[in-house]
């Protein structure tokens, strides 16, 4: 059976839904509506890409932004706090591609803990924060963090932590192989008497349908995947969806506005295509999910007279209570050829630290470690030496040579408490190459996250010499001016005067409008969003379908 | 080597039972395997220069070499980094152009202050080279951040050049880029040159028994 044609819409044609943004959220949402009979335009920003474009070239991925926003076409700002001018500087990281940051990502899928919904019922307030319970529960998305490994792919071993939350299926398939950097790793944890388990990756360990198990090729955090391995929405949801012959992938389409009527109903989204022509896209109903930066920003692009200070920002927490998870790292050198270049980028994690006590560490928070090796020879030569070695001459070329086989990364991952002022907003001076106001990021960490990378950085030290590290360094945590994890800029939430949407991922205010990605969240996790982020995706297409059956989308 | 033997050691060992179906499964993974293959075959093309002349190319090898020498194994001259600077100068790396014009001349008379009998840089001796290496190397090893790769403000000549020297001799050698030929570099460093690897991957996990349950777990963990 040929599978029917990738539809062609008019934008006049009023279809069901506009998707904007094609990531890990807006790819899921796209599949299972298109899926269960909606006609669905998504719009992309960046281009369309497959498998055979990505390369393992160095300098155009991590130098030039192959498959990132460039900093010249949509330049920041930042500022540690409200009252300071903000100065261009690069902020945000994010994939700029049909499939999104999913694209690129290093693919570890951890699910949040039942802690991570209710934090703020069980330690109350923590001073400086906003922290908040979220309106579901972990047992409310549970189903969909299965949803997500089934059908998206998955590899991990099921209760193989004693910290893990409950789960109703096993994984889809095994964990990934072993790397020397994950055996080091679990020897080393047990000494210390903790509990290493093989790491959850979104990465396949078995051949799917159209997709290669991952061939080990090493070039993969900040990569994309050229045998479909990496579970990126691209490699998945977005192609399940264009196969019901009812959703179009719209690429090189930059959203800037979301098109209201007079009734405070969104009638659909208003981009530059690719020559930067203006086109407008009708549809019934519009659900955002262009990342924890981009979703917060179009909602204060799309200010009119009736939401003079922007869509769905009644509340005023449109773009507020940004996280990023907070995050330090130590490295060690050992005796043989580790070879960890080879492979993805994690094989064991461990979660003793997911629950801290704050009467006994001081600080709000938890975390987890994992044993990695994320560097390619160029960024290795660059930031994979010990503090202090030459920088270049017979001396470079040997601890170079040396080492690349030689070196781990243990890498610590924490909570990021929710500030009201760490935010995204719209830049009052700088645009972007399209002429509109760029990102203004304002961000400082909490005291107690910083506090939290600093102690996660001991177990890792200890870890290092548990495992005979011949030399280790660690790389203290200051505060962090640039993120990959974007997140909590539009919170879910029952009161709609302190939150952006409600739990069926509907604006408190324009009941035909939805947001689902990172902007979404309530609090940071520990450190590993997108598995969640894909959850929320699957439970918020069955919330929105259930209701445009009902009619409420209906005009 | 050892990783060379013991993969073979795994393809022709029977007792893991998967070879075949491995194989079987990453095919797509094989024909771009050979496709990056064929593309190397093709950019082994004589070399001709599109920014420097051949004069400046020599002074240009000869600093990159004394970044990364030759040793025991393959240094910046095999890698044929200049090539790959050359290269650069014309494509993404064009804004420094002007830096390199600037640059060399610069260089040249230091060599000249610092030695006067010595005429251009590629006629020093290798410890004169350096001192004159070192004399324009006023950076400080980065401090706690940790940047991928340095961006592309970038400040000096000698920077720029120690950047693009270290970039030509590591980067992918099937990249379009005319840098780290035949695989030199990855040589140098360990690197095996294939985008496809299987396990065993290293020394510590090739007897690894597979994933345990650790019997000292608690059920339950401790709070």
């Amino acid at each position: 059976m040929t599978p029917p044609e990738t539809p062609k819409y008019k934008t006049t044609d009023e279809v069901d839904f506009v998707v904007i943004g094609s990531g890990a959220a807006g790819g899921i949402v796209a599949k299972e509506l298109s899926e269960n009979g909606f006609r669905v335009v998504v719009l992309e920003q960046g281009p369309y890409l497959t498998e055979k474009d990505f390369i393992h070239d160095e300098i155009e991925v991590l130098n030039r932004d192959f498959l990132t926003n460039h900093p010249d076409l949509q330049p920041n700002t930042f500022r540690k706090t409200p009252d300071e001018k903000a100065k261009p500087q690069r902020t945000i990281a994010y994939g700029r591609l049909v499939g999104g940051t999913s694209t690129h990502f290093t693919a570890n899928f951890w699910r949040f803990h039942e802690i991570d919904f209710k934090e703020h019922s069980k330690v109350g307030d923590v001073p400086g924060a906003a922290l908040a319970d979220w309106p579901i529960s972990y047992a409310d998305l549970e189903p969909y963090y299965t949803k997500v490994e089934w059908e998206i792919g998955v590899s991990g071993q099921a209760n193989a932590s004693p910290f893990d939350p409950p789960r109703s299926k096993p994984y889809p398939m095994p964990p990934l192989p072993v790397k020397s950097s994950g055996v080091i790793f679990e020897r080393a944890a047990r000494k210390l008497g903790w509990h290493p388990f093989p790491a959850p990756m979104a990465i396949l360990s078995q051949p799917r349908p159209g997709r290669s198990a991952c061939i080990n090729c090493g070039f993969c955090l900040a990569f994309a995947c050229e045998v479909g391995a990496k579970s990126s929405s691209l490699a998945t949801a977005i192609r399940m969806a264009e196969k019901t012959g009812r959703c179009e992938i719209r690429p090189n389409s930059y959203v800037h506005r979301i098109e209201m009527d007079a009734n405070s109903r969104a009638t659909g989204a208003i981009y530059f295509d690719a020559q930067r022509n203006v086109q407008r896209q009708k549809a019934k109903a519009v659900v955002v999910c262009a990342n924890g930066a981009e979703t917060p920003r179009l909602l204060l692009l799309s200010a009119n007279k009736q939401f003079p200070d922007g869509l769905a920002n009644s509340s005023g927490k449109v773009g507020k209570h940004l996280m990023f998870n907070s995050g330090a790292m130590s490295m060690g050198v050992f005796e043989h050829p580790l070879n960890d270049y080879k492979g993805f980028a994690v094989s064991r994690i461990l979660h003793d630290f997911y629950e801290l006590d704050p009467d006994k560490v001081g600080f709000h928070g938890g975390g987890g470690l994992d044993a990695r090796f994320d560097m390619t020879p160029i960024s290795f030569a660059f930031a994979g030496l010990p503090p202090g070695s030459p920088r270049w001459g017979k001396g470079f070329k040997d601890v170079l040579s040396n080492n690349f086989a030689r070196t781990v990364e243990i890498f610590c991952h924490g909570t990021s408490l929710p500030v009201e002022n760490n935010s995204f907003s719209l830049d009052p001076d700088l645009k972007d190459a399209w002429g509109l106001p760029a990102l203004r990021m304002t961000y400082k960490d909490h005291p107690d996250d910083v506090k939290l990378s600093n102690w996660l950085n001991l177990r890792a030290a200890e870890l290092l010499q548990a495992a005979g590290a011949q030399k280790q360094w660690s790389f203290p945590a200051g505060e962090q001016e640039f993120s990959v994890h974007l997140l909590g800029t539009c919170r879910m939430g029952n009161d709609p005067k302190t939150s952006v949407i409600n739990s069926d991922h509907q604006t408190h205010d324009v009941k035909n409008l939805f947001l689902c990605d990172g902007s979404s969240l309530v609090t940071s996790g520990r450190g590993q969003p997108t598995m969640t982020i894909e959850a929320l995706a699957f439970r918020a297409s069955d919330r929105i379908r259930a209701l445009a059956k009902r009619g409420d989308l209906s005009a | 080597m050892d990783n060379h033997l013991s993969r073979r050691g795994f393809l022709s060992q029977s007792l893991t039972g998967i070879s075949a179906a491995w194989a079987a499964a990453h095919w797509p993974a094989m024909l771009s395997a050979s496709a990056h293959a064929r593309q190397a075959a093709q950019s082994a093309s004589p070399a001709k220069f599109e920014f420097f002349s051949p004069e400046q190319a020599a002074e240009i090898d000869a600093i990159a070499s004394r970044i990364i020498p030759t040793t025991d194994t393959p240094g910046a001259h095999e890698a044929g980094v200049v090539f790959f600077i050359d290269r650069a100068l014309v494509t993404f790396a064009k804004d420094n152009q002007k830096l390199y014009s600037d640059g060399l001349p610069a260089l040249q008379a230091r060599v000249r202050e610092l030695f006067p009998s010595v005429q251009k840089f590629s006629s020093a001796t290798p410890e004169q080279q350096d001192q004159v290496l070192e004399s324009f190397d006023e950076q400080a090893p980065g401090k706690g951040r940790r940047p991928l790769i340095p961006g592309p403000a970038v400040q000096s000549f000698f920077e720029t050049l120690r950047v693009h020297t270290i970039s030509g001799f590591l980067i992918d050698p099937d990249a379009d880029k005319r840098g780290n030929r035949d695989g030199a570099g990855w040589k140098a460093i360990g690197r095996d040159r294939e985008h496809m690897f299987m396990p065993p991957f290293g020394y510590y996990d090739k007897d690894y028994p597979g994933w345990q349950q650790d019997p000292q777990a608690p059920d339950k963990p401790k709070s």
